[in-house]
């Protein structure tokens, strides 16, 4: 087997009483883009800024390209692309002028007008950062870490807060950077994104990782491919092992005051539940169906939602 | 082509140098406002003619014959009031004489004013030699007033030497700490640059605006106020530099580890006020007890201060200027080896 583009095993970090990385073991493969998904709060910044060489873990190893951070900072420096969370680049210079500054700490590289073009800032070029939309801005951001053309990108909720059309965009480039051969860790607390765009993710809670594997295989895991979630009228509620028993049903779960079935088949699960609710007479007051997603993964392991709306 | 190794440096200095330019206000406190502040004072203490003594006689017998006397002694403006205006006069300080006419001539002063005691003497004199006393020793005088001994003359490179202080620390440490609240410092972190070329470009560029700022304001004191300038460009550009390093490196130093805009502000006051205050700028820092002087003379702003007038109003050489020098480059390599192994990176 060829050497992992990241290794780490038993990765703590502590701030205070806080354990914010508690014992995390990652093994991310050259070429595929990895998804750290979890809530706010669960140790994602923490872990990326660690694998970066940014923060001292307390216990664990890291290993990046097959080198360390204490011997081999400098080269692998070179060799990899970063995007942090919450770094505002320089207000008052242009677009060109911000890659220009990038590209100088780096030996090697694209040319700075050749990223421009690849990240759809041609007709921003001269404009200064201030004057950028959140996409663009995020986009030029992303930039700042392809000019050295890396073999690895860490990415850090690249696109929390943007808006879905500035969103696909990040996609594409991210996309575009992935089968153009290089590696990707990318942390996300959208479940759409994760599915979209990882060829595998870890599920992180409290500094853990609760769940690992293909998007596809962790919502397999659930044992079915729908998701119904009801809710009754006046609070009532109905025990989970009468639903459970109810034709198709894998799993029931209850979030925020709705219940919900992950099942094989829709048409032969909701009018089982209908018939048993009629039985009861009970009133619904919600009843909706979707495919399972990672969402309902981190549901059905945590028992809460990974974000809120 | 620029080397390689050293374009980060020079694209790092370009953009603090890019930043700077582009912030009007910035460049109002770099340029505008010492300028605008030697004005005022230069306008508030300009030297007006010879100094007359305001005097005031109260009314009463012989007044008038008395307030033509002291005008006829020269240097001396009088005039009549009423006797209870005239002690209002004294009481408010707008007189610091007052005299009351009779057989035996009334001086009404503060003795503690000096203003007051070189009217008493003034007015005396004036009156005495009208009535005949004539000088027994012959004397000569002889005013100065020529450049080189007035307060502007005096003023000028203090305030150069306060606006080198200022920027450097500002420009330097204000600008650093907003780098690592911004987390753009962390991201610089992540790619390969040198940590020496991100201080180095700050340095850098503190220097391209060194040149203007020194510039503008000897050349405003000398077309405006005639403020010599006698020393040589010279000795002149390697004080200015070896303080603006010596302030550029202080300014990296409080901003070393400070997390906060609010942080790096209290600290440079911190550092600045006394300065301000002790190292000479709008009076001579020889006002303080001997007992101090010792700290007083190893302060930086004092030595590029009087580095700066031993250049501009003595000529001094640059040989001259050694003790002063070696204190800047003290302090300029100790502030900044210090802040090196302190600095926080994140
Ligand atoms: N510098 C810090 N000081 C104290 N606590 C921190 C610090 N950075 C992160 N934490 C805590 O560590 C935990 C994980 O944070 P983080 O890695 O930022 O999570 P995420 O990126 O997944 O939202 C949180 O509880 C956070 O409050
Ligand atoms: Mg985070």
């Amino acid at each position: 087997m060829s050497t992992p583009a990241v290794n780490c095993k038993g990765l703590v970090k502590r701030y205070g009483d806080v354990v914010a990385v508690d014992g995390l073991d990652l093994e991310i493969r050259v070429g595929e883009c990895f998804g750290l998904l979890g809530p706010n709060g669960a140790g994602k910044t923490t872990t990326v800024e660690i694998l970066q060489g940014l923060l001292p873990p307390d216990a664990g190893s890291v290993e990046v390209l097959g080198m360390r951070w204490e011997n081999q900072e400098r080269s692998l420096r070179e060799r990899m692309g970063t995007q942090l969370q919450d770094t505002q680049l320089p207000d008052k210079l242009s677009v060109v002028e911000v890659l220009t500054l990038f590209r100088s700490f780096y030996r090697a590289g694209r040319p700075v007008e050749d990223v421009i073009d690849m990240v759809q800032l041609r007709e921003k070029r001269d404009v200064w950062v201030k004057n950028l939309s959140g996409g663009q801005r995020q986009r030029l951001s992303v930039a700042c870490s392809l000019v050295s053309d890396p073999e690895i990108l860490f990415l850090d909720e690249p696109t929390t807060g943007l808006d879905p059309q500035s969103r696909h965009q990040l996609w594409r480039i991210i996309g575009d950077f992935r089968a153009g051969g290089g590696t990707i860790l990318l942390t996300t607390h959208h479940m759409e994104e994760a599915e979209r765009l990882c060829d595998r993710v870890a599920v992180i809670d409290h500094g853990k990782v609760i769940a690992q594997g293909s998007p596809r295989a962790l919502i397999e895991s659930l044992g079915a491919e729908h998701v119904v979630q009801f809710a009754l009228a006046n609070g009532d509620s109905i025990d989970h092992a009468t639903l459970g028993s109810l034709p198709g049903v894998e799993r029931v779960s209850a979030v925020d005051g709705r219940t919900q079935l992950t099942v094989m088949h829709v048409h032969e699960a909701v009018p089982a539940l209908m018939t048993l609710l009629q039985q009861r007479r009970a009133e619904l007051s919600e009843l909706t169906t979707h495919h399972a997603t990672l969402e309902d993964v981190f549901i059905s392991l945590t028992g809460r939602h990974l974000r809120d709306g | 082509m620029a080397d390689a190794r050293v374009r980060p440096l020079i694209e790092l200095a370009k953009w603090r140098t890019r930043e700077f330019l582009r912030q009007p206000e910035a460049m109002f406190w770099v340029f505008a406002f010492p300028i605008l502040l030697a004005f005022a004072l230069g306008i508030a203490f300009q030297n007006r003619g010879a100094q007359t003594v305001h005097v005031v006689v109260e009314q009463g017998l012989n007044a008038d014959a008395l307030v033509e006397t002291l005008i006829a002694a020269g240097g001396i403006e009088a005039s009549v009031l009423a006797a209870d205006e005239a002690q209002n006069a004294l009481r408010t300080g707008r007189v610091p004489l007052v005299v009351v006419p009779g057989e035996t001539l009334v001086f009404r002063y503060d003795s503690t004013r000096e203003e007051s005691l070189l009217a008493r003497l003034v007015t005396n004199d004036a009156l005495q030699r009208a009535e005949g006393r004539s000088d027994v020793r012959a004397v000569r005088n002889l005013g100065t007033s020529e450049p080189g001994a007035r307060y502007i003359d005096f003023l000028i490179p203090g305030l150069l030497g306060l606006n080198i202080m200022g920027t450097g620390m500002w420009g330097v440490g204000f600008s650093i700490v907003r780098t690592r609240t911004q987390k753009l410092l962390k991201r610089f972190v992540a790619t390969p640059m040198r940590k020496s070329h991100f201080l180095l470009g700050y340095m850098l560029s503190r220097l391209v605006f060194l040149v203007a700022e020194v510039a503008a304001l000897v050349a405003f004191g000398h077309f405006v106020f005639g403020v010599p300038v006698r020393g040589s460009i010279l000795a002149l550009s390697v004080v200015s530099l070896l303080g603006a390093l010596a302030f550029a490196g202080i300014g990296v130093l409080v901003a070393s580890r400070a997390q906060t805009i609010e942080g790096v502000s209290g600290m440079m006051n911190l550092v600045m006020v006394p300065m301000w205050v002790l190292s000479g700028v709008f009076f001579s820092a020889a006002a303080f007890p001997d007992a101090m002087q010792p700290v007083i003379q190893a302060l930086p702003l004092t030595a590029l201060n009087d580095a700066l007038r031993a250049v501009l109003l003595d000529g001094a050489s640059l040989f001259a200027l050694t003790g002063w020098l070696a204190i800047l480059a003290l302090w300029c390599v100790g502030s900044f080896g210090v802040a090196l192994k302190i600095f926080r990176w994140s």
